[in-house]
């Protein structure tokens, strides 16, 4: 432990508020994905002012930092590697305005992203990017990883909705990013500090969009006996031109899993069910679950139920949200996936997916984002039986492969991190990279900021990365 | 041609700037003489209606793109007068008056190729409607009015066309109609009329019709072209003189030029170093700015 760098960050803080006790520093080794790096010290900042302090030890003494919200990220984003410092900003959590008239609000970044829906419900205003963690991911890690949710497939993820972003740079300066006028002065800095994974600063403030709530919401559950045709009745519904507000699909073994959870009437002996919500005025509203409705059945749905009301659309929707906690009764752990392909080839993708979960024997399961091609293989396995590890990782492998090959991408909202890193030159050149290098390389010259995350080691010309001895599986 | 071609049209030697149709050649400055001027591919290169997006050159014009969507009831959230072409449109960044409702366009590039300062093609974003694979270079294109690389195609992101436009006219109070309709597509207001544009589901148009109590009209007014002024929404009440703002977006067309603007020193500085990194020897529509 480097106790000068310690004491200087308690010096700049509070003693409290920053932690090296051998099991905190072993908590905020990890997010909620399967990579482990190691923390130095963890430091938790109540103001910009202490961020920007943190940053600054951190530059005097020579260490990167890592930015972290609530851990929630999948894809090792907040992972410490190089033996950084640790800067959480989970205890700043204040809402520091609501403009219900521009439908603007400024938040710390430590604001979980539900409790900021649930604080302007009353002025008929909700915050549109709903991950699946909303009750405890923050909005400053929604930033990072630009967060989408099931409702984005008509909202749009994050970057739609961050009007302005006050960041600390890794130079330890403030700077205000984007803006409340709908044309700011100079780049899209805050478009392009969306989904930096933290590599280019730390939003300290963040303005976000409110969108008022629909007047009208139909959520219909259909019920298949097949994947293929379910994912077909999906390709339908955009052929039809329709943008639901949503359309996820859950697969038989997660909807069995749900229902045993939440028991909302799920389908047990479904292959595969679509959760569809369409929203607005009530004249779209009806047409729009018509369409939905018709197409299913021309698509071999056995059944279109309607919720009747809000209270059995909120179970629906709860059953939808809690697959994370059901699949933990199959098995403790999961390896969850994120790439998306061309909704054209979701029936193509499903098949090759299931195959290649079949190859290497182990159980597959999807719950997803269907309707904007988003798929989230999910690989339940118990990390101490032997061997099961290197076969979960290598089938995960083929499903990236296999998406890339269709058309696709690596991630829909998750984001890179560490965990997908070195696939980048799956899809992108090394000119590609290059660019992307630049970019980051223009707010952290030094790069100090999350280092070794998003892009591979030699992304640059002339770059010296190391990779990262410290991370393991 | 293709994007091959165009790189090495752009090349890596002096100035040089790409041509659209000229419609808002002078926004951000005007290019300095003696610069030569390239063009970018032209043409629809794949379109798959039940996909909802689009890949096309950027030389191709918003007019014949909007055609082409049109015919399987799509359109993209482009705005841009006679022969506007989609790179140039996105170059300047300038969002349409449905605005209110579609979003600002930098929501609707999904992908886009570019030939960077030293002639290489780079490929930022990708063809699929959900995607955050590395930092988002679309975003940073958009409204850099190709001060850091030149479009050559682009993937956009395609919706429904709206089943029934209508506009309507009158003098009701603007910011009222903003909070008691729900997602109208255009409210405009010259300080005296108000216009609104109604979109969607025939049954809701009518609704929202006789919710805002206006009389049908033929369509918008005629827009001032003297300037183009970003302000917030809240602040359109003070508008005074030959103006029509757009009411819940912020954007006011003036008959008069629109101030200069400065950036922050700190912002300024952010965005000198990115237009460092990607165009280190300043060849790439030389004169023109975004930080005006």
């Amino acid at each position: 432990m480097d106790g000068a760098l310690v004491a200087d960050l308690q010096q700049a803080l509070a003693p409290e508020r920053v932690r090296v006790s051998p099991l905190e520093l072993d908590l905020y080794a990890r997010d909620a994905g399967i990579v482990a790096g190691r923390a130095e010290v963890v430091c938790f900042p109540l103001t910009p002012g202490e961020v920007q302090a943190c940053v600054r030890v951190c530059r005097t003494h020579g260490r990167p930092f890592v930015p972290r919200g609530s851990g929630t990220g999948l894809a090792g984003g907040a992972v410490p590697i190089d033996d950084p410092v640790v800067i959480v900003t989970t205890k700043m959590t204040r809402i520091l305005e609501v403009d219900a008239d521009e439908r603007v609000a400024w938040v710390e970044p430590g604001v979980l992203n539900l409790d900021l829906s649930r604080a302007v419900a009353h002025l008929g205003l909700h915050y549109a990017p709903d991950p699946s963690s909303q009750q405890s991911c923050s909005i400053g890690g929604n930033v990072a990883t630009n967060s989408g949710g099931p409702h984005c497939l008509l909202y749009g993820v994050t970057s739609a909705h961050v009007l302005a972003v006050e960041v600390c740079l890794p130079d330890g300066s403030l700077v205000m990013l984007g803006g409340l006028d709908p044309e700011p002065a100079g780049y899209d800095l805050r478009g392009a500090f969306v989904g930096s994974e933290g590599t280019m600063g730390i939003a300290t403030r963040i303005a976000v969009r409110l969108t008022p709530l629909p007047p009208a919401v139909r959520t219909l559950l259909l019920d298949f006996t097949s994947v293929e045709s379910a994912a077909a009745a999906v390709s339908g519904i955009i052929a039809a031109g329709l943008v639901p507000a949503a359309l996820e699909m859950m697969d038989a073994e997660i909807t069995r899993a749900v229902e045993d959870f939440v028991h909302a009437g799920f389908p047990r002996d479904a292959a595969a069910v679509l959760l569809v919500e369409v929203d607005g005025l009530p004249g779209g509203v009806d047409a729009a679950a018509s369409i939905v409705s018709d197409v299913g059945l021309a698509h071999g749905a056995r059944t279109v139920r309607v919720a009747a009301d809000e209270a059995e659309r909120a179970l629906l929707w709860k059953g939808r949200k809690s697959a994370f906690g059901a699949i933990a009764r199959i098995a403790p752990n999961y390896y969850l996936h994120d790439a998306v392909v061309p909704r054209t080839r979701l029936v193509d993708v499903m098949t090759a997916v299931y195959d290649i979960a079949k190859r290497y024997d182990l159980v597959m399961m999807n719950v997803f984002h269907a309707g904007d091609g988003n798929l989230h293989p999910l690989i339940v396995f118990d990390r101490r039986a032997d061997g099961v590890l290197e076969r979960v990782m290598a089938a995960g492998e083929e499903i990236i492969q296999a998406c890339v090959a269709a058309g696709g991408v690596l991630s829909g909202e998750h984001g890179i991190g560490l965990e997908k890193r070195d696939y980048m030159p799956l899809i992108f050149s090394a000119d590609d990279l290059d660019a992307q290098a630049r970019l980051r390389e223009s707010f952290d010259p030094d790069g100090v900021a999350n280092p070794q995350k998003v892009l591979p080691a030699g992304s640059r010309c002339g770059d010296l990365q190391r990779v990262p001895e410290g991370a393991w599986i | 041609m293709d994007l091959k071609a165009f790189a090495e049209e752009v090349g890596n030697q002096g100035p040089v700037t790409v041509v659209g149709g000229r419609t808002q050649w002078d926004v951000g400055g005007s290019v300095a003489s003696g610069t030569r001027e390239v063009r970018a591919p032209a043409g629809i290169v794949e379109f798959e209606p039940a996909e909802m997006t689009v890949r096309c050159g950027a030389g191709t014009t918003v007019a014949e793109l909007d055609a082409a969507l049109g015919e399987h009831g799509q359109c993209v959230a482009l705005a841009g007068d006679d022969g506007a072409t989609v790179g140039g449109v996105l170059a300047v960044g300038w969002s349409g008056i449905r605005r209110l409702r579609q979003g600002p366009m930098r929501d609707v590039l999904l992908e886009a190729r570019y030939v960077s300062g030293d002639g290489r093609v780079i490929k930022g974003g990708g063809p699929t409607v959900k995607n955050v694979s590395g930092f988002d270079l679309c975003r940073l294109l958009v409204g850099s009015l190709g001060t850091l690389g030149f479009l050559g195609e682009v993937v956009l992101r395609c919706r429904p066309r709206p089943a029934e436009s209508r506009w309507f006219s009158g003098a009701a109070e603007p910011f009222d109609l903003v909070q008691r309709l729900h997602q109208p597509s255009a409210i405009l207001w010259d300080g005296a009329t108000t216009w609104l544009l109604l979109e969607g589901h025939p049954a809701d148009v009518e609704a929202q019709g006789a919710i805002a109590g206006l009389a049908e009209a033929a369509g918008p007014p005629a827009m001032p072209t003297g300037g183009r002024v970003s302000m917030r929404p809240s602040e359109l009440r003070s508008l005074t003189g030959d103006f029509v703002a757009e009411i819940g977006v912020g954007v006011v067309h003036t008959a008069g030029p629109a101030p200069k603007r400065d950036l922050p020193s700190d912002v300024a500085a952010l965005n000198r170093r990115v237009k460092q990194a990607f165009d280190p020897n300043g060849r790439l529509n030389p004169g023109r700015t975004v930080a005006a």
